[in-house]
């Protein structure tokens, strides 16, 4: 049997998608369906003194839900139960469900919601991380406080006294939208038995699961979460489709009916989650020659009105703040504010792009204030087999950053270009600026030190009576390549051809809980979960066929029905079990923060428009070291979309929040990189394998994202001359950095 | 999608008579011609309950006439045509130039030179050039037809000065008198397509026998409510010979024109800047 696993096989869901037959939620035609649409708030802060519906208009058309309409909780339940579903009294953002109104007409209910006033007693908003942490109003009792994170290595005092040379820098990161095609939307129905079903676009099922339960005040067993086909997520459907369900439900078992809510573009951009902003403080100590002794960071993320997933945003983000790189003495002290504005969530990247984006734009500060090259920089203080972290994680296995950063610069010509660019720059007739700029990033695959023990997933495969073979696991296809990746290990595992194995729709009625469809962790933990899961239904194959492996299909279905005897299918199920040597200690925030990490590096050409200040990238080289492409096709599509994906955060996504609330909620000025923004990208996968991971794989969605941002800034100063310490990179502020300079000179 | 069709009602003349009679009988319908402008408050629920003229059919409004004395280009011309017309390439490339700027290729394919004045956005693309061959537009009503300069359009932000019941009909640019000696067309966004201007420019340039400045046109948009002519540099180099010296008193003068803000695409800094930047390149490089 040829290997699927490294090789391009046809994409599982790809004719259907191609061919429109996929259904997305808002395909999904439900008998007697009305619509649903969201009353929200419009003040950051105040009390909620009532709600004055217009007497004059038909309500009995309608169905109205307020918060005294829930049975259960009125509590999201995720790691803190601070958010409610639906207001009742306090309001904590401009963007919060007040109320809900179904109606068989789309447009009537919308039509509704502009004849429901609710009157409010306001009060003094908190809106930026400054104002939250000086606790101006106590919105978080009782210091705005979600989450306070300390990293300590070594000894910073005595790092700093052994220092040659001090450099400091402040970088800030804005928002980011996720901007999925397809927006959020969730269809919801009971059941004859009393089941509460939803249906709808997501990335974690069993989170909606938990929260809907918790809400209805439901048996596991009364409760059932299927995703539809769903249009991209980025980490914006894993903690808001939760809301968006039991407001679906609510709807639903007040009307009897099936209740679909789908938001429209504004919606969906203004009220779910985005990308923590941040402001990263570094003092870093480094000999003459550039050896790091010690690195002191603080990170500080606006989290919104609600905890969400901040603690957990932010863990990634102080994990990875001090890049890279090996240093004896570092601290990182990070906290999770609270504001009012709407809850900022998971993101590709999920905190790491924020610290990293100010860990390697400092990195190059150094390099300069030194005077050496910012390749010379990097390749003295590398992580590599044997190093020890941040957490003092010491790397046992996969370390692929030096490999990724040497393979880079040789692709790239990164030394003869910084060259040709500087020498370019010295003619004043040319009418652009060029520079080249380099970056290097790390990012651990999987849950955070503890967290993949105490998700204690579970993942994987049945035999169906006809042969059937089907994956068992709640992760979601939303895009990414999930299903087809499944497929592969599966097959792969149980060494039969691709074709041969379906994987199971996510629905909590089928499949057990795979855990979230985040983190870079579906394939390294998920996939091997499947593969292990394999193990034991080739095992069981093996007693049944002559020769041990099913060569026909027929065989196959022969094999099953002696394998399932009187029941319609047999499920093999593994658990995640924790290797050995992975020990974390969670109070201290020490140990082995991952598993393993996967390692990105990249170098970007720039050229700055010396009339306009207008920013183009002419190319990208970038190199990334997974331990195995699975699917090495998909996994440059992962690869090109993030990369773009990270230029648009370097470049232009630029969210505009007035009062709290974002103004530009449309993408006509919310502004993404079309394809013509897109530069010609040079890319190359290198394979260290991890002793854990399916087939040697690591995770690979979010590194991507995490390493256009430094490299753009970087390049830009080596255009300009100017260092632009905070995203996105706008004409604008290069404007500024030149003006300032000519104030001041 | 708030948009809600069933409860709008649509007219479809055919002919431009009718579009005028239409108009003249349902004064408050909201006139659509590429609808590209429309759609987004479509989308946004803006236009349940209203009346919508769809001029799309108006076959005799969507010809572009090649005269000895101009081009009558008819209202309903696309972007696209405008960008691949041959006698508009040859003797008003500026136009050519910025209708290729105009969203991207869907936009410009639908999006008409008719739908684009009389949306009036202070960002227009095709704008700055109208406004450098000093187009004339030619609008009908029930009562008649007159035509007013393109500088007597537009009345503001998103306001024009046509009377009620008067329709776009074509613009006309009449030809220069002979091939300027330079020209510039400039548009200046946060993308390279789909992107509304910060700052837009068109100019063209005369110079005499003896290198002095015969003529100057250069306007700007996105930098006032209007498309705006820059009077007071053209005036200023009138007649002098082009120098670093004399560039740059022009350039020093753009703010007697316009007036550029601070709002969510940009800051009154840059536009001001840029546009300067921009306007110095052309005359002095």
């Amino acid at each position: 049997m040829t290997p699927a696993v490294g090789t391009n096989v046809l994409r599982k869901e790809g004719p259907e998608k191609l061919t429109g037959r996929a259904l997305y939620i808002d395909d999904h035609k439900l008998p007697g369906c009305l619509f649903g649409a969201t009353l929200r708030t419009t003040i950051p802060y105040g009390r909620l003194k009532r709600l004055v519906f217009d007497p004059a208009f038909p309500w009995k058309e309608c169905v109205v839900v307020t918060a005294k309409d829930i049975p259960g909780k009125n509590e999201v339940a995720l790691i803190e139960h601070d958010q409610p579903i639906l207001v009742d009294e306090i309001v904590r953002h401009p963007m919060e469900p007040i109320a809900l109104v179904a109606h068989k007409s789309r447009a009537r209910a919308y039509e509704a919601l502009k004849h429901i006033q609710a009157e409010y007693e306001p009060l003094d908003p908190v809106l930026t991380m400054e104002d939250s942490l000086a606790v101006k109003q106590a919105i978080f009792p009782p210091s705005n406080v979600f989450k306070d994170i300390l990293i300590q290595k070594g000894d910073l005092e005595s790092g700093f006294t052994q220092a040659e040379v001090v450099v400091e820098g402040e970088y800030r990161v804005p928002w980011q939208e996720q901007a999925y095609i397809e927006n959020n939307g969730m269809a919801a129905w009971v059941d004859k038995d009393g089941t509460i079903v939803v249906l709808g676009s997501m990335q974690c099922p069993y989170y909606v699961h938990k929260s809907l339960a918790y809400a209805f005040g439901k048996p596991a067993e009364k409760v059932r979460v299927i995703q539809a086909t769903t249009g991209g997520g980025f980490g914006g459907k894993e903690d808001y489709p939760s809301i968006l369900a039991a407001h679906a439900a609510l709807l639903a078992i007040k009307a009897k009916k099936p209740v679909k809510i789908i938001y429209d573009r504004p919606e969906d951009m203004a009220a779910t989650t985005k990308r923590h902003p941040a402001w990263i403080k570094h003092r870093t100590g480094v000999t003459r020659h550039g050896k790091l002794v010690v690195q002191d960071v603080e990170v500080v993320m606006d989290g919104g009105a609600y905890m969400t997933l901040s603690p957990v945003v932010l863990s990634r983000g102080a994990i990875h703040a001090a890049g890279p790189y090996e240093c004896p003495n570092v601290r990182i002290r990070a906290r999770a504010v609270a504001t009012n504005t709407p809850p900022n969530g998971a993101f590709r990247g999920f905190g790491a792009p924020q610290t990293l984006y100010a860990a390697e734009l400092h990195m190059a500060k150094i390099a300069h204030t030194l005077g050496v090259d910012p390749l010379t920089l990097r390749r003295i203080n590398v992580l590599k087999l044997g190093s020890s972290t941040a957490t003092s994680q010491v790397l046992r296995e996969s370390v692929g950053a030096e490999d990724v950063l040497e393979r880079c610069v040789v692709k790239s010509g990164y030394v003869k270009r910084r060259i040709e660019c500087a020498q370019h720059n010295r003619d004043p007739k040319s009418p652009a600026w060029k520079g080249v700029g380099l970056s290097l990033i790390y990012h651990g695959s999987g849950f955070t030190g503890a967290g993949e023990v105490m998700l204690a997933s579970q993942a994987g495969v049945a035999l169906d009576k006809d042969g059937r073979i089907r994956v068992l696991a709640a992760s979601t296809e939303i895009g990414q390549g999930t299903i087809t990746m499944f497929a592969q290990i599966a097959a792969d595992a149980l060494g039969l051809p691709v074709g041969w194995v379906d994987v199971e729709t996510p629905d909590t009625s089928k499949v057990p809980n795979s855990g979230p469809t985040v983190a870079s962790r579906t394939c390294m933990i998920v996939g091997e979960l499947v593969r292990r899961a394999c193990l034991d239904l080739k095992n069981d194959l093996a007693t049944v066929v002559k020769g041990g492996v099913p060569r026909s299909e027929k065989e196959l279905r022969r094999a099953a029905s002696a394998v399932c005897g009187k029941a319609p299918s047999k499920e093999y199920i593994a658990s995640y079990e924790k290797p050995r040597e992975i020990v974390w200690d969670d109070k201290a925030y020490r140990g082995d923060a991952y598993g393993a990490f996967g390692y990105a590096a990249i170098v970007v050409e720039v050229e700055v428009d010396k009339a306009t200040y207008e920013i183009k990238v002419d190319k990208v080289t970038s190199v990334f070291e997974i331990g195995k492409a699975v699917h090495p096709l998909l996994a440059e599509g992962q690869i090109i979309g993030g990369l773009a994906q990270g230029l648009g955060y370097s470049l232009m996504e630029d969210p505009v929040y007035r009062n709290g609330v974002m103004v530009n909620a449309q993408l006509t000025n919310y502004i993404l990189p079309t394809s013509l923004d897109t530069p010609p990208m040079d890319i190359e996968i290198l394979e260290k394998p991890y002793s854990h991971g399916p087939f040697g794989a690591k995770g690979l969605g979010e590194l991507p994202m995490d390493v256009p941002g430094p490299a753009v800034a970087a390049a830009v100063f080596h255009a300009t001359g100017r260092w632009i310490p905070e995203l996105p990179i706008l004409p604008e502020k290069i404007l500024k950095a030149f003006s300032h300079d000519q104030a001041k000179g | 999608m708030r948009g809600d069709s069933a409860s709008m009602k649509v007219l479809r003349p055919a002919t431009a008579d009718e579009a005028v009679r239409m108009y003249a009988r349902a004064p408050k319908a909201l006139p659509v011609a590429g609808g590209t402008d429309v759609m987004v408050l479509w989308n946004a629920g803006l236009l349940n309950g209203r009346v919508v003229l769809d001029l799309w059919g108006v076959e005799e409004w969507r010809k572009i006439r090649v005269r000895k004395d101009g081009i009558l280009i008819g209202a309903l011309a696309t972007h696209a045509r405008l960008r691949e017309h041959p006698a508009i390439r040859e003797k008003f490339p500026l136009l050519s130039e910025a209708c290729a700027t105009v969203g991207a290729e869907q936009i410009q394919n639908r999006g008409t030179i008719g739908g684009n004045v009389a949306n009036a956005s202070p960002a227009g693309d095709t704008f700055p050039a109208l406004a450098v061959y000093e187009a004339v537009v030619h609008v009908a009503s029930a009562k008649g037809r007159r035509t007013l300069p393109l500088s007597q359009v537009f009345a503001g932000v998103k306001k024009t000065a046509l009377a009620p019941g008067e329709l776009i009909e074509a613009i006309f640019l009449p030809m220069l008198p002979r091939r300027p000696d330079r020209r510039v067309f400039r548009k200046v966004g946060q993308r390279a397509a789909q992107t509304i201007s910060k700052t837009v420019g068109a100019a063209v340039l005369f110079l005499n026998k003896d290198g002095t400045v015969e003529e100057l046109r250069v306007a700007f948009g996105s930098v006032a409510p209007t498309v705006r002519r820059l009077r007071a540099a053209e005036d200023a180099l009138k007649g002098r010979l082009l120098t670093a010296a004399s560039a740059e008193e022009a350039c020093g003068l753009i703010e007697r024109d316009i007036s550029p803000i601070d709002d969510m695409r940009s800051t009154r800094e840059y536009r001001l800047r840029v546009t300067r930047n921009i306007l110095r390149a052309f005359l002095w490089s």
